[in-house]
């Protein structure tokens, strides 16, 4: 068999979807992001003297206080608001990103404590590349759904990095969103069923002590993001025998403008469709949060019974893509926390020297 | 030279074949060659590849492909002559068979550019320049190339864009092709405002490296069968020269004396002149070596080969066509397999199976290829073999 038909069987791997035991969904959401915004323009002045094509308008980029986990935090304290559920309820606290504060020490812990989740509780950080998240997402469905505990939570976050001048500088941004995963008789959302689309596809990966992500330059589209957020799409569509019409709302991973869109279409997805969840040209590709973020802002225009799809995508590579339904429990949750178009709406500009400055990219010893 | 004839054809796509590794790339234009020849064996397989062994960490390519392929016992070994290297393959095969040493050879292209990212690449075609003088100061293929097009400009008082009928011409012929890697055409609009890459030369002044393999088996046309599957094309003339490596070293660098040489023997050795071509195969890996080709072969005075990219001389319908399935620029440049994919090209146009790209009744075609700017030239002219006495 040559490389070509190993590829070739894969597309045609029937789904088999991952369905709990009792149901469940999201009984809380939370977004975050930070307020500073870098224009992609102002990476293109000061790289290309301006003749740099601008995959997005700009992106979010932290703090010099801000790192995954105080983000998670804050995204983790809006999802809690709208569960409102008591923290110690929650015994599992999960964090997806690929940029953990710490090599060693886990970032979970941090977040766990800070909202009073701890010490009854699982904790661990997640990480594979820009679906950490989902992955989480999807473990939580499986401890929530087998019956060992009431509520998970599962949250991607990134401040992501980005070389100075590499390609992924444009839109390499920082956000994301928690989610806590409960019982579906109190979901907002129910999730219905996920199903994963996994290869050993190196087109992103930053190796050990290393600083900065390298890619496989236009290798990162078609035989990794598109193969396997459409493969992954696809099979959806015929294990759960629906079609792109079926649902209102669908969002994809989103690292920059142009490939959700173009994932969107291979689908079958009209542009209404994927409008809402389509954050990326005003925050940048926040990674693990990237996908979900975009959930966020669905959940928070979404009325009951609106079915949604989302495919994430990280490098390495895989898809996760998970279909929900959203319940009547929905209503009057949105205003109990921060809404992700006010987090975009948040904005302070920043020029290429402060933005150099709070991402501590000039060596000062 | 004498009694050659071109008895199969294969090729691939050129694209980026991630998923496709070097040997079966080659083997899928060979076996293609083959099926084209109605089961003719090669007795020799001459691989023309320029970085296999930089960019896949593979040399010794003659052997590997032949044991692939399963030619038992064949000779077989790789030739590299720069981005010439699939054309030298090709003049090395044409020898050999004219020689009587060899009944059938197979002549393949292969490079796999996409094994490596693009600075790495860059980095490895550059050492087809004279490298401790060039690559090692930074020089790459482009920045010649550029830096030819800038001393171009200035010389002879070329307006803008002037350059960029040729990758137009190129985009629009590609259309025509199924296994271009660009099957577009591109509007002036677009050329105009195009990204730069090393001043003056932008996005689509330069071809596009990438993947793909092409071969074609050659032989005596007395050891086919009197009734052959297709039309032969002969190889009635064939040349190779060099000129300096350095740029620097010459003493007039917009001239491409090799260029002009190898045309004129390869010309001289079929008996014609170079106006006596129906069309033009020439090597576009950038716009400058267009305008600067057409000079050298002929077709313009010094400093006017731009005008030809404005006036419809080298369209499909003109006077001489060139690039006529899309060229390097809108085929693709796959490093050393250029010249058999414009062999194979050129044959397509000869048996008229060139589809929507055909040129009406074309007989005779004029193929160069070129390592570095014309640091090589090898040009060979093919010939429709109509009937066969």
């Amino acid at each position: 068999m040559t490389e070509s038909n190993q590829i070739h069987d894969h597309e045609h791997e029937t789904a088999r979807l991952l369905k709990p035991q009792n149901p469940v969904g999201i009984v809380g959401y939370g977004a975050y992001v930070p307020r500073y915004r870098l224009p992609a323009k102002e990476v293109s002045r000061v790289w290309t003297n301006g003749t740099g094509g601008l995959p997005i308008l700009e992106k979010s980029v932290p703090g010099s206080d801000e790192d995954v986990a105080t983000m998670s935090i804050e995204a983790a304290r809006n999802a809690l608001g709208r569960a409102q559920i008591a923290p110690t309820e929650i015994r599992a606290v999960w964090v997806g990103s690929e940029s953990h504060p710490y090599a060693v020490k886990p970032t979970s812990t941090i977040v766990a404590e800070a909202i009073g989740a701890v010490p009854s509780t699982q904790a661990a950080d997640w990480e594979f590349a820009c679906k950490a998240g989902t992955e989480a997402m999807v473990a939580a469905m499986g401890v929530v759904g087998s019956g060992m505990m009431g509520y998970a939570m599962a949250i991607g976050m990134d401040t992501a990095q980005g070389r100075p001048g590499d390609a992924l500088e444009y839109t390499a941004g920082a956000g994301g969103a928690a989610f806590i995963i409960g019982p579906a008789d109190k979901a907002l959302a129910e999730i219905e069923s996920t199903y994963s689309f996994v290869t050993d596809t190196p087109d992103f990966w930053r190796r050990a002590y290393q600083k900065y992500p390298e890619h496989g330059h236009r290798f990162t589209g078609e035989p990794a993001y598109f193969k396997h957020i459409t493969s992954a799409g696809e099979a959806m569509f015929e294990a759960t025998g629906t079609k792109a019409e079926d649902y209102k709302f669908a969002v994809f991973h989103q690292p920059n403008t142009k490939f959700p869109q173009r994932a969107g279409a291979m689908l079958g997805f009209t542009p209404e469709q994927i409008e809402t969840g389509l954050l990326v040209p005003r925050i940048g590709n926040t990674y693990s949060g990237a996908a979900i973020i975009g959930l966020t802002a669905i959940l928070d225009i979404a009325e009951p019974g609106d079915r949604i799809m989302l495919v994430s995508f990280g490098s390495g590579a895989g898809s996760d893509a998970m279909v929900l339904r959203v319940t009547d429990n929905i209503k009057g949750k949105p205003q109990l926390a921060t809404k992700t178009e006010d987090y975009i709406a948040r904005r302070t500009e920043i020029d290429y020297a402060e933005y150099v400055r709070m991402r501590g990219k000039l060596t000062m010893k | 030279m004498r009694d050659v004839v071109i008895a199969g054809i294969g090729q691939t796509p050129v694209a980026e074949h991630w998923e496709i590794s070097l040997r079966e790339l080659a083997f899928q234009a060979m076996e293609a060659a083959l099926d084209d020849a109605a089961g003719l064996r090669p007795s020799a397989l001459y691989v023309g590849n320029m970085l296999s062994a930089s960019l896949s960490h593979q040399a010794h390519l003659g052997t590997l492909l032949a044991d692939f392929a399963g030619f038992t016992s064949i000779e077989a070994a790789a030739i590299e002559a720069a981005g010439a290297s699939g054309a030298m393959a090709l003049r090395i095969g044409a020898m050999a068979v004219a020689s009587g040493q060899v009944d059938a050879v197979m002549v393949l292209g292969v490079e796999k550019l996409s094994d490596q990212v693009t600075g790495e690449v860059e980095a490895a075609l550059a050492m087809g320049t004279d490298t401790d003088y060039e690559a090692e100061q930074g020089m790459t293929g482009t920045a010649q190339a550029a830096m030819l097009a800038q001393r171009y400009l200035h010389e002879f008082e070329v307006p803008e864009h002037a350059l960029g009928g040729f990758p137009l011409t190129a985009h629009a012929n590609g259309a025509n092709n199924p296994n271009a890697m660009f099957q577009r055409a591109v509007k002036p609009e677009a050329y105009a405002k195009a990204g730069m890459v090393s001043a003056p030369l932008n996005m689509f002044d330069i071809a596009p490296n990438a993947d793909g393999a092409a071969a074609v088996l050659l032989t005596r046309p007395d050891l086919l069968p009197p009734k052959f599957a297709h039309p032969l094309v002969e190889i009635t003339g064939s040349s190779a020269v060099t000129d300096t490596l350095a740029l620097h070293d010459r003493p007039d660098p917009l001239a491409f004396n090799a260029a002009r040489l190898s045309i004129e023997r390869a010309c001289a050795d079929a008996g014609i002149m170079p106006g006596d071509a129906d069309f033009f195969e020439l090597f576009d890996a950038f716009s400058i070596y267009t305008a600067l080709s057409m000079e050298a072969a002929g077709f313009a005075e010094r400093g006017k080969g731009w005008e030809l990219a404005q006036n419809g001389f080298i369209q499909l319908d003109g006077e001489m066509p060139i690039a006529t399935l899309g060229g390097l620029k809108a085929r693709g440049f796959p490093g050393g397999a250029a010249g058999v994919y414009q062999t194979v090209e050129a044959a397509l146009q000869l048996r008229g199976q060139a589809g929507k790209g055909q040129i009406a009744g074309a007989k005779t075609a004029l193929v160069q290829s070129l390592g570095g700017p014309a640091s090589t030239a090898v040009t060979h002219v093919l010939t429709r073999l109509d009937e066969k006495s």
